[in-house]
C-alpha cells in the first residue's frame, strides 16, 4: 500500500495538506503578493542584522553623553542619538540581531518541547497523554511575565534565559496543536495497517505522522517567532534583559523615559518591531492560506451576511416582465386565492461557474383552507419554492417572480419589518429536521412564548398558559415538563410536535410544512400527519406541504403539484392525480411509492435519471 | 453544581500547590545569595550570618519549605525581606490596581469584541476586511508598544489624557478614570481583536444553522435573533478565548504598568525580583495563579449558563 493512496483515502484533509506542503506550496506563495513582500522585508531585516557592522561604524551600546539626543540627518548620526548618546541607526541594526536571535530561541525551545511531546502524547495516548496535558494546562495558567520575574530574580538579567523560559511557557500551544493533529491521524486505518504489517513505532511516526505535523508546525512557528520578537522587546523594555546588547526594547525604554523631550525616538524602534512582527504573522497566514485555500472564507462571509438583510433577498429582487404563465400552474383558480405564485425563478450565483437556476418559472396558487402538496425528489426545487414564499432564501440566491402575492400583499415589495410581521404571524413554518431547528440554548417554553409575546403582545403568564395549552393540543402528555426542558432533553418526535405547536401558535392563515415527517420514526409519522390534518381543519388554515412521499399526499392533500428539476410538471387535484396521472414522471413517482410492487416502469427509471431534464420537461408540456 | 465548583476549587488548589512548590525550590535552590543581595558585599560576615539567621536561611531548604507551606495554608505569606511589611498587606495595596486594569480591559474586550465580531459576520464586505486587518495588527503587536504609541499621540501630542501616574479611586473617581483609560485601552485592543475574530467565525457558523432560519420563520426581530439567539450560541468559544486572554492580560499589565508608572502588582513584582525579595515574589506568583484559577472557574460557570448541554447537575 503506497503512502499517498492510503493517506489520500483515509485522511483526505491532513494528507492533502501534507501533499500541498511538499509540492505546490512554494509556487502558491510566489503568487501571493503579501507573502512575497513579507519575505522580502524579512530578508532585509535579516541582512541588516547580519551586516550591521558594515552598515554603520557606530557602537550601539557606547554611551557618549556629548551626543545626547543628537538630532537626526547628521553624518555621525543619520537617525540621531538617544538620551545617553547611543546612535539610533546602530541600535536599530544591532537590535535586529537581538530580536531575530530572540525569535529563534523562542521558536526552537517552544517547538523543541511542544512538537515531540505533542507527537508522543497524540500517538501513545494513555498516561503519557494525561501527564503531558496536565503539565501543559498548568503552564498555561501561569502569566508568562510573572514566571520570568521569578527566574530572573534568582539568576539575574539574561535575555537568552528569559526567552528560553518564555519558550517553555508557550510550548503548550505547540503541544496541543500537534497532539490534536497526531490524534486525528492516529485514528486512521492506514496507521493500524502499518502496525499490523510490523513497522516499528519510530518508523510509523517518521513516515506517516511527521508529514502531518510539518504544515501546522510551520504556521505555528511563524506566530511564535512574532511573539518572540514582542517578548524580547518587552523584556528589554522592563530592564530584565542582558544590558550590554542593543535591543529595540531597550530603545523603547529610553524613548519612553524621554517621551516629552524627544518623542520621535519612539518612532524607529516601533516601526522595526511592528514591521518584523507583522512580517512573521503575515508569512504564517500566507502559508496557512496557501495550504487550505482562501476561497472558503469569502464564501462563508456571503452566507453569513444574510440575516440582517431580512426579507430583502426577495424584496430586492427585480421582478421580471411576465414571459408566459405556465400552462401547468393552477392559475385558473386565482380569484379567491390566499397565495399566488407566478413565474417564480430562483438562481444561485456560482463563483467560477455559470449561475445555477434551481427553480424555473414555477406557478401555483392556494386557496384559504386548502392543502396543496408540492411533491418531488430531493433537489427538485420544492423546498426552495417554499422558502421563497417565506422570504427565507439564502443570501446567495436571486429570486424573480411575475407575481408573488400572499393575502393581497405583494411579497417582493415588503420591507424586512413587514416580513417579520408576516412570518410567524400569518405564515407558520414546520421544518424538516426537528432537532436542529430548536435553539439548543433555550428552554422549549421560552422558544414557544417568545414569538407569541412578540406578535400577539401576550403577557408572560398568558403566553405561558397558551404555550402549555398548545403543547397539550399537539399531543404532549406532560406539557409542563416539556415546557421546562431544553431541546437536547426531548425526543425527535416530541421536538417536531413542539415545532408544530410553534408554527400554529400565532394562528397563521398559511402553514408551510417542509417534509414534516421525513426525519421521524414511521410510527410517529402517522401521528404527526394526523395532528397537522386536525389542526388544519380546526383552524381552517391553508397548508403548503412539501414532501417526496405520495403516501403523505394521499393522506392530506386537496391539490397536488409535482416538481421535477425546478419545474412543475403536473398539477391537479389529488383525486384526479392519483386516478389519472398524466405525466410520466408522476407515474414513475407513484410507482416507486408502492412498496414491494415490481413495476415495468422502474425500468424507465435509469433512463430518466440519466437523461437531460430540460428536454424531458418539453416533452411533458407538449 | 456545588460539587462541580468544589471539584474545580480542589483542582485549583492542587495546581496552586504544585506551582507554589516548584517556585519555592526554584527560588531557594539556586542563584545568588539573598543575604548578600540585601546587605551588599560590604557587610561583615558576622552581620551576614545574623541576617541569615534572622531570615531563617540557615535552616535546611526542606525545613524552610515545610514552614512556608504551613504558613501559607493559614493565609500568611510571610514578610518582605526589605521593608518588613507583611506580604499580604503589600499585595492588598497593589492587586486592586492591577485588577482594575485587567478587569476593565476584559469588560471592554467582551462587549466590544462581541459587537465587532457580530458586525463583521453579518455585514461582511468592507467592515469584515477592516476588522481582519486590524485584528492581525493588534493581535501580534505587544500591548506595551500600543500603549507607548497611545501615550505619544493622546498624552504627549494632544494632551487629552495623562501620560503617566495613577490616581486611587478613593481620592478622585474622575482622576482614577482618566488615569486608567490609556492603560486599559492599550491592554484591550489586542484582546478585543482576538475575541472579535473568534465571535465572527462562530457567528458565521451559527447563522447557517437550521434553527436560525426557523427563528426567522417565526417572525422574530433581527435584533432578537442576532443577539439573543445567535450570539449566545456563538459565545462559548469566545469565552474560552477570554480565559486565555485573562492570563495574557496579566502579563501585559505588568509591562503596561511600567509604561504608565502605575503602582500595581507588576511594578511590585518587578522591584521584588530585582531586589531578590523572595517572599514577595512567591506571594505574587501565588496570588496571580489564584486569580487565574478563580477566573477560569467563573468562566466555566458562564460557559454552563450559555450552553445547557455542558451544564453540570
Amino acid at each position: 500500500m503506497s503512502e499517498n493512496t492510503s493517506s489520500g483515502a483515509a485522511a483526505p484533509l491532513l494528507a492533502d495538506e501534507a501533499n500541498v506542503a511538499r509540492y505546490g506550496l512554494f509556487h502558491r506563495l510566489l503568487r501571493d503578493p503579501v507573502a512575497v513582500i513579507s519575505a522580502v522585508i524579512l530578508a532585509i531585516v535579516v541582512l541588516a542584522a547580519v551586516f550591521a557592522p558594515l552598515l554603520t561604524n557606530q557602537d550601539p551600546v557606547q554611551n557618549k553623553l556629548a551626543d545626547s539626543l543628537a538630532p537626526p540627518f547628521t553624518a555621525a548620526h543619520p537617525l540621531g542619538a538617544d538620551s545617553v548618546g547611543r546612535d539610533v541607526l546602530a541600535q536599530l541594526l544591532y537590535g535586529a540581531r537581538t530580536s531575530l536571535i530572540g525569535a529563534v530561541i523562542v521558536v526552537v525551545v517552544c517547538m523543541g518541547l511542544g512538537v515531540p511531546a505533542g507527537i508522543l502524547a497524540g500517538y501513545f495516548r494513555g498516561w503519557i497523554d494525561s501527564t503531558g496535558s496536565w503539565i501543559s494546562n498548568a503552564l498555561m495558567s501561569l502569566p508568562a511575565i510573572v514566571v520570568l520575574l521569578v527566574v530572573l530574580a534568582r539568576v539575574g538579567r539574561s535575555t537568552p534565559l528569559a526567552l528560553a523560559v518564555f519558550g517553555i511557557l508557550i510550548a503548550p500551544a505547540a503541544f496541543q496543536l500537534i497532539r490534536g493533529s497526531v490524534r486525528a491521524v492516529r485514528e486512521e486505518l492506514y496507521i493500524d495497517a502499518a502496525r499490523v504489517s510490523g513497522l516499528s513505532n519510530a518508523r510509523i511516526m517518521g513516515r506517516h505522522v511527521l508529514p502531518v505535523v510539518i504544515a501546522p508546525s510551520i504556521i505555528q512557528g511563524s506566530q511564535f517567532a512574532a511573539a518572540g520578537i514582542g517578548i524580547e522587546a518587552g523584556i528589554a523594555f522592563l530592564g530584565l534583559g542582558t544590558s550590554d546588547h542593543a535591543s529595540w526594547g531597550l530603545m523603547l525604554n529610553d524613548a519612553s523615559q524621554n517621551i516629552f523631550v524627544a518623542p520621535s525616538l519612539i518612532v524607529w524602534p516601533t516601526i522595526a518591531i511592528v514591521t518584523t512582527i507583522m512580517v512573521f504573522t503575515l508569512l504564517g497566514n500566507s502559508v496557512r492560506d496557501a495550504l487550505t485555500g482562501t476561497t472558503t472564507n469569502k464564501k462563508r462571509r456571503s452566507m453569513g451576511a444574510r440575516v440582517l438583510t431580512g426579507g430583502s433577498s426577495t424584496s430586492a429582487a427585480s421582478r421580471e416582465v411576465a414571459q408566459q404563465a405556465s400552462p401547468l400552474g393552477p392559475t385558473s383558480r386565482t380569484t379567491d386565492a390566499l397565495l399566488v405564485v407566478e413565474g417564480l425563478k430562483i438562481t444561485y450565483a456560482a463563483q467560477d461557474r455559470a449561475d445555477k437556476t434551481v427553480v424555473h418559472d414555477v406557478s401555483l396558487s392556494l386557496r384559504k383552507g386548502e392543502i396543496l402538496g408540492l411533491v418531488g425528489e430531493s433537489g427538485s426545487g420544492k423546498s426552495q419554492t417554499a422558502f421563497a414564499v417565506l422570504g427565507l432564501l439564502p443570501g446567495a440566491a436571486r429570486m424573480n417572480a411575475t407575481s408573488l402575492i400572499f393575502n393581497g400583499q405583494e411579497l417582493p415589495k415588503l420591507s424586512s419589518e413587514q416580513w417579520n410581521n408576516l412570518r410567524g404571524r400569518q405564515i407558520g413554518y414546520i421544518p424538516q429536521e426537528p432537532m436542529s431547528n430548536l435553539d439548543p440554548s433555550y428552554r422549549i417554553g421560552f422558544q414557544l412564548t417568545e414569538p407569541m409575546r412578540h406578535h400577539l403582545q401576550l403577557s408572560k403568564t398568558a403566553a405561558r398558559q397558551e404555550a402549555l395549552r398548545l403543547l397539550a393540543r399537539v399531543g404532549i402528555s406532560d406539557p409542563q415538563r416539556v415546557f421546562d426542558s431544553y431541546p437536547h432533553e426531548i425526543s425527535g418526535g416530541m421536538a417536531q410536535r413542539v415545532l408544530i405547536a410553534g408554527a400554529v401558535s400565532c394562528n397563521p392563515e398559511l402553514l408551510i410544512a417542509d417534509e414534516p415527517t421525513t426525519a421521524l420514526d414511521v410510527t410517529v409519522q402517522a401521528e404527526v400527519l394526523d395532528l397537522i390534518r386536525d389542526l388544519q381543519s380546526e383552524r381552517h388554515m391553508a397548508v403548503l406541504l412539501v414532501t417526496h412521499n405520495f403516501g403523505v399526499v394521499a393522506d392530506l392533500c386537496d391539490q397536488v403539484a409535482v416538481m421535477q428539476a425546478g419545474r412543475i410538471v403536473e398539477a391537479a387535484s389529488a383525486l384526479e392525480l392519483f386516478a389519472n396521472p398524466r405525466h410520466e414522471y408522476t407515474r414513475m413517482l407513484l410507482d416507486s411509492t408502492m412498496e414491494n410492487a415490481p413495476s415495468r416502469r422502474q425500468m424507465a427509471l435509469s433512463q430518466w435519471q440519466g437523461s437531460d431534464t430540460q428536454t424531458m420537461n418539453q416533452d411533458a408540456i407538449s | 453544581m456545588l460539587l462541580f465548583i468544589l471539584r474545580r476549587l480542589f483542582a485549583g488548589a492542587v495546581l496552586l500547590f504544585v506551582i507554589g512548590s516548584v517556585t519555592f525550590f526554584l527560588l531557594n535552590l539556586s542563584g545568588q545569595d539573598p543575604v548578600r543581595q540585601i546587605l551588599g558585599q560590604a557587610a561583615s560576615a558576622t552581620v551576614a550570618e545574623g541576617k541569615r539567621h534572622e531570615l531563617g536561611l540557615d535552616q535546611p531548604v526542606l525545613a524552610r519549605y515545610g514552614e512556608w507551606i504551613s504558613e501559607v495554608v493559614t493565609g500568611n505569606l510571610g514578610t518582605s525581606w526589605f521593608n518588613n511589611q507583611p506580604v499580604t498587606s503589600l499585595l492588598a495595596q497593589t492587586i486592586p490596581v492591577t485588577m482594575s486594569l485587567v478587569l476593565g480591559a476584559i469588560l471592554i474586550t467582551s462587549f466590544l469584541g462581541a459587537a465587532l465580531g457580530v458586525l463583521a459576520a453579518v455585514r461582511g464586505g468592507v467592515v469584515d476586511r477592516v476588522l481582519q486587518i486590524l485584528s492581525t495588527l493588534f493581535y501580534a503587536i505587544p500591548s506595551f508598544l500600543v500603549s507607548l504609541v497611545l501615550v505619544l499621540v493622546l498624552a504627549v501630542q494632544l494632551g487629552v489624557l495623562p501620560a503617566t501616574g495613577f490616581v486611587p479611586f478613593g481620592n478622585s473617581p474622575g482622576g482614577w478614570l482618566t488615569s486608567i483609560t490609556l492603560p486599559v485601552v492599550s491592554l484591550a485592543l489586542g484582546a478585543t481583536s482576538s475575541v472579535a475574530l473568534q465571535v465572527r467565525g462562530s457567528m458565521i457558523d451559527v447563522l447557517e444553522q437550521d434553527y436560525v432560519r426557523t427563528l426567522r420563520a417565526r417572525g422574530l426581530s433581527t435584533r432578537s435573533i442576532l443577539y439573543r439567539h445567535a450570539l449566545r450560541n456563538a459565545s462559548p468559544p469566545a469565552v474560552t478565548t477570554l480565559s486565555l486572554i485573562f492570563i495574557v492580560l496579566i502579563s501585559g499589565a505588568v509591562i503596561v504598568e511600567k509604561v504608565f508608572n502605575i503602582p500595581g502588582i507588576g511594578t511590585q513584582a518587578n522591584l521584588a525580583a530585582a531586589q531578590g525579595d523572595l517572599p514577595v515574589v512567591l506571594g505574587v506568583v501565588l496570588v496571580t495563579v489564584t486569580m487565574v484559577v478563580l477566573v477560569n472557574l467563573l468562566l466555566d460557570l458562564v460557559q454552563g449558563w450559555l450552553n445547557p448541554k455542558v451544564r453540570v447537575a
